[in-house]
């Protein structure tokens, strides 16, 4: 690139903290989302001791939580555990797995695999991260307002969250009104980056990169940003309506004369549908499914082709899957719905189009199945994660069928069935793949490879610990526990699955423990990992074309590309894999 | 600095025919359409749920309504005009047109909050008083800030943004067609609120 | 597009063609708000011509008839899932007419 860059001297701040390097913000991404995601996990470590041991004080931490958590014994109260669980799944979610995928690994990796010098809006990138941050900020703030934390689900679902954390609290900086202003900065955040990577992505891909010879985590990104551009603004209109509600007190979500805990809710005029904010909050919370699943399929597609050393298996079905995905992603919203009495006609529409919708799914998990067929494959850190994905994907998505279907949903619908089913395809899946991830393109991030060993050390405890954790709610969800108690010993049945309950919470704390490798291995291999040259994996996506880690700039010249993104063993070559910029002539 | 050098910042990309920032507010103005859809969606919803006055009972001024929809759409005009006349490499005229076009929006916020807020909320009609009134504030209210953004925007370029006219007029013009796209988005969007709530 | 000076002073003519067509649109929505119809038919006239006016907006303010496919096609994934939000009200009084018949 020109002199430009180099015109000034930038200082520290300018550089490393309000810097406009796609790569430099999509570090910032990582690091802040892996803190939250730390920090959100930790959250259900401590309600995971009051499920396990009910009414017991919790060991460690209890003296420490503060009066809005847990009462004089360090034993958690009700609403605290209310307020854990409403933080933790708002936090993974929308500050945790979001920013992860398609923030941080979205704005690093995707510009170089398309050959861009830097996103098509540098300030916009800037901004979108800044706003994140405030909003992560916002959130958190609810642990210190009076009264405590939102705690009414991370749905916030109305009635109850029109009126929560309203009693003997500041009218305006409450839980739940902390929340809705956290939730419209990080809506905000999403949509400033969504519009940046469609941009992106249309116009800044290199010459001969043609749209279908993008890698498949560009396609990934591509359809989520679009699902971030277009779910997200109705959640935001419904955020506005509800934050009218509760700060003006209008009736958008209110019936009238409702009484609650004995209280006539006259504050209120009536006349609203508590169901409008179902309907706009899973208008957008479907395809946010799919943003939370497709940037994390990318990244195994990724990781797959590289390390079976053959190309994706049907790399254009796989593509328009995830955009049929990505397009019945908003028609089955109310899928969600089943048990609010819905007419049988609706609830047949919305269950034929969920069952059409795992179609593609099942495509999607079977190509990179068959991808793998008489493959070399190479067993690397990174492609463990993305094998273990395969499995517990398959596991999260199968177990959605019977919720799919409004007949078995009636028995299952909000028990720890749910809360397995819906963990299974974001934790063990998603999350699993996004550390995969992190092992895979941390050479080219700081050109230095993660310990191997260490690797091993944070896999295999892992991959058991997930399974630990989430398939004995599935034991717990079929013996009818709902899944918001407080204390599920309260119920007979409840009592006869505390086996599964306490073996989940230890496999949760295991779980925990076994990411201390990993933290370790995160800032130890930074500046002390065996140092690498620009394409350690010998993959063929052009963002190994550039140096590790990449300058200012992304290139030392523009590259073009000659193929399609996985040109793996082919036959009669001299090596085993083409890369995207390398010219006919300077092969075999 | 570095976004000068980025492809197809002035120049339209020959597959989509726009420039960057073009695509970027159509596809922003996408998003909007979905955030003013799914408040319109309220609208419907809560007005054939339940108690929902009609124009009739709602004494809604429609002669303010209707002043505030010229007041936009001349608005509206005067901002293409200003775009068209930067094109025409005529900054003066351009200025002008932006600034009858900040004066004709501030007229409006005037309109809307001196003549309808306040003197509702005078009146004790405030967000609460009813689900018409709710969405009608919130609507509204919405689109006010919209109106007040872009007001700002075009306060940036008429002042502090200025220069950029002088360094590189193409880049200069092409954030006014940004602009106008927006403002006349904010135009369109109250062609609709106009009729759903004076006149419905 | 208006890429050339020449098109630009072309185009000025068809934005005051516009302005006055949507100024007496503006007048003509106002006087049929006073016609003597039933609401239903009230609705459907206004909106009609809101959006006559919003598509004249949209194709010469935004010079939306000179743009290129790739717009349209999002234009047209966003106004089919505005369709959708539209239809909330409708999925919901689906249900709500459900469960008033049960209950009557």
């Amino acid at each position: 690139m020109s002199s430009d860059h180099h015109a000034h001297n930038p200082g520290f701040i300018s550089k490393y903290v309000f810097s406009l390097d796609h790569k430099v913000i999509g570090v910032q991404y990582t690091v802040t989302s892996l803190i939250f995601l730390f920090f959100g996990f930790s959250l259900m470590m401590i309600m995971r001791w009051q499920l396990a041991y009910p009414g017991e004080s919790i060991p460690l931490v209890g003296g420490w939580l503060g009066k809005y958590l847990v009462d004089n014994n360090g034993v958690l109260l009700p609403e605290g555990y209310n307020a854990l669980g409403a933080m933790h799944g708002t936090i993974m979610v929308f500050l945790g797995v979001v920013p992860l995928a398609v923030g941080g690994f979205g704005n690093y990796v995707m510009p170089l695999q398309i050959g861009a010098p830097d996103m098509a809006f540098p300030k916009l990138n800037m901004a979108s991260y800044w706003v994140y941050f405030l909003g992560g900020v916002t959130m958190l703030a609810g642990f210190f307002v009076p009264g405590g934390a939102a705690n009414s689900g991370w749905t916030s679902y109305p009635p109850l969250a029109d009126i929560a954390n309203t009693v003997g609290t500041h009218p305006f900086w409450n839980g739940q009104t902390v929340w809705l202003l956290g939730m419209v900065l990080l809506i905000t955040s999403s949509l400033l980056g969504s519009v940046n990577f469609i941009v992106t992505i249309m116009h800044l891909r290199v010459k001969g990169l043609t749209m279908f010879r993008l890698p498949f985590f560009v396609w990934a990104q591509f359809v989520t940003s679009f699902l971030l551009l277009l779910a997200f603004p109705p959640l935001e209109a419904a955020g506005v309506l509800q934050l009218m509600d509760r700060a003006f007190h209008t009736s958008f979500f209110m019936p009238e004369g409702l009484v609650v805990s004995g209280v006539v809710q006259d504050q209120f005029a009536g006349g609203g549908s508590p169901l409008l904010w179902q309907h706009l909050f899973w208008f957008l919370a479907h395809p946010e499914v799919y943003v939370l699943i497709l940037p994390a399929i990318g990244i195994v597609g990724e990781i797959i082709a590289n390390n079976t050393r053959r190309p994706l298996w049907g790399y254009k079905t796989l593509v328009y899957s995830v955009i049929f995905l990505g397009f019945m992603s908003f028609v089955v919203w109310a899928h969600h719905m089943f048990l609010t009495g819905m007419g049988t006609a609706m609830s047949t529409f919305f269950q034929t189009t969920t069952m059409i919708i795992s179609i593609p799914s099942v495509v999607i998990l079977t190509a990179l199945l068959l991808s793998l067929w008489q493959g070399s494959i190479r067993f690397t850190v990174p492609m463990l994660f993305a094998l273990s994905f395969l499995p517990m994907f398959a596991i999260g998505g199968l177990t959605g069928l019977p919720l799919g279907l409004s007949a078995s949903d009636i028995q299952l619908h909000d028990t720890y069935y749910v809360i397995g089913h819906f963990h299974y395809v974001v934790a063990p899946g998603t999350i699993m793949a996004l550390l995969g991830g992190i092992y895979f393109w941390y050479p080219k991030v700081t050109g230095r490879k993660m310990s191997t060993f260490l690797g091993h050390l944070h896999f295999w405890p892992s991959f058991v610990f997930m399974n630990t954790v989430f398939f004995p709610m599935f034991m717990v969800g079929l013996a009818g526990i709902s899944r918001r108690l407080w204390d599920q010993t309260e119920y007979v049945q409840g009592i006869d699955v505390q086996g599964w309950v306490r073996m989940s919470s230890w496999g949760a704390w295991a779980l925990g423990l076994a990411q201390i490798p990993f933290i370790i291995n995160f800032f130890y291999s930074a500046f002390a990992g065996k140092k690498v040259n620009e394409n350690p994996w010998k993959a063929t996506t052009l963002e190994w074309a550039a140096p590790s880690p990449p300058p200012h700039g992304n290139f030392a010249e523009v590259p073009v590309a000659y193929r399609g993104p996985y040109e793996y063993s082919v036959p009669d070559a001299k090596e085993d894999f083409h890369p995207q910029h390398v010219p006919d002539s300077q092969l075999v | 600095m570095s976004s000068e050098l980025l492809p197809h910042t002035l120049e339209a990309h020959p597959v989509t025919g726009m420039y960057n920032g073009k695509f970027g507010v159509w596809l922003f103005l996408a998003s909007e359409v979905m955030l003013f859809g799914a408040l319109f969606s309220a609208y419907i919803l809560l007005r054939t749920h339940g108690d929902f006055p009609s124009h009739k009972e709602t004494l809604l001024d429609y002669r303010f309504g209707a002043l505030n929809t010229f007041l936009l759409i001349t608005s509206s005009v005067t901002m293409v005009m200003a775009w068209a006349s930067f094109k025409l490499n005529d900054p003066g005229k351009g200025k002008m047109y932006l600034w009858i076009t900040v004066i004709l929006s501030c007229a409006f916020l005037f309109i809307k909050i001196k003549f309808e807020y306040l003197h509702k909320i005078h009146e004790g009609i405030t967000p609460s008083y009813s689900t018409f009134y709710g969405i009608y504030y919130c609507m509204t209210g919405l689109h006010g800030l919209h109106i007040l953004g872009g007001v700002v925007v075009m306060l940036y370029f008429l002042t502090v943004g200025a220069g950029l006219w002088n360094k590189n007029p193409h880049q200069f013009t092409n954030r006014i067609e940004c602009t106008g796209l927006y403002w006349h988005f904010v135009d369109l969007v109250w062609i609709f609120l106009f009729p759903v709530f004076y006149l419905l | 597009m208006a890429a050339s000076a020449e098109e630009v002073r072309k185009s000025i003519k068809s934005y005051m063609l516009v302005f006055g067509a949507l100024a007496v649109l503006t007048v003509i929505t106002v006087a049929a708000s006073w016609l003597k119809v039933s609401v239903a038919l009230g609705i459907f006239i206004a909106l009609v011509i809101a959006s006559v006016k919003g598509s004249l907006v949209a194709s010469v303010f935004m010079h939306l008839t000179g743009e290129k496919a790739t717009l349209y096609w999002v234009l047209i994934i966003s106004a089919f899932f505005f369709i959708l939000l539209i239809l909330i009200p409708v999925i919901q009084n689906s249900e709500t007419a459900h469960l008033i018949d049960q209950v009557t």
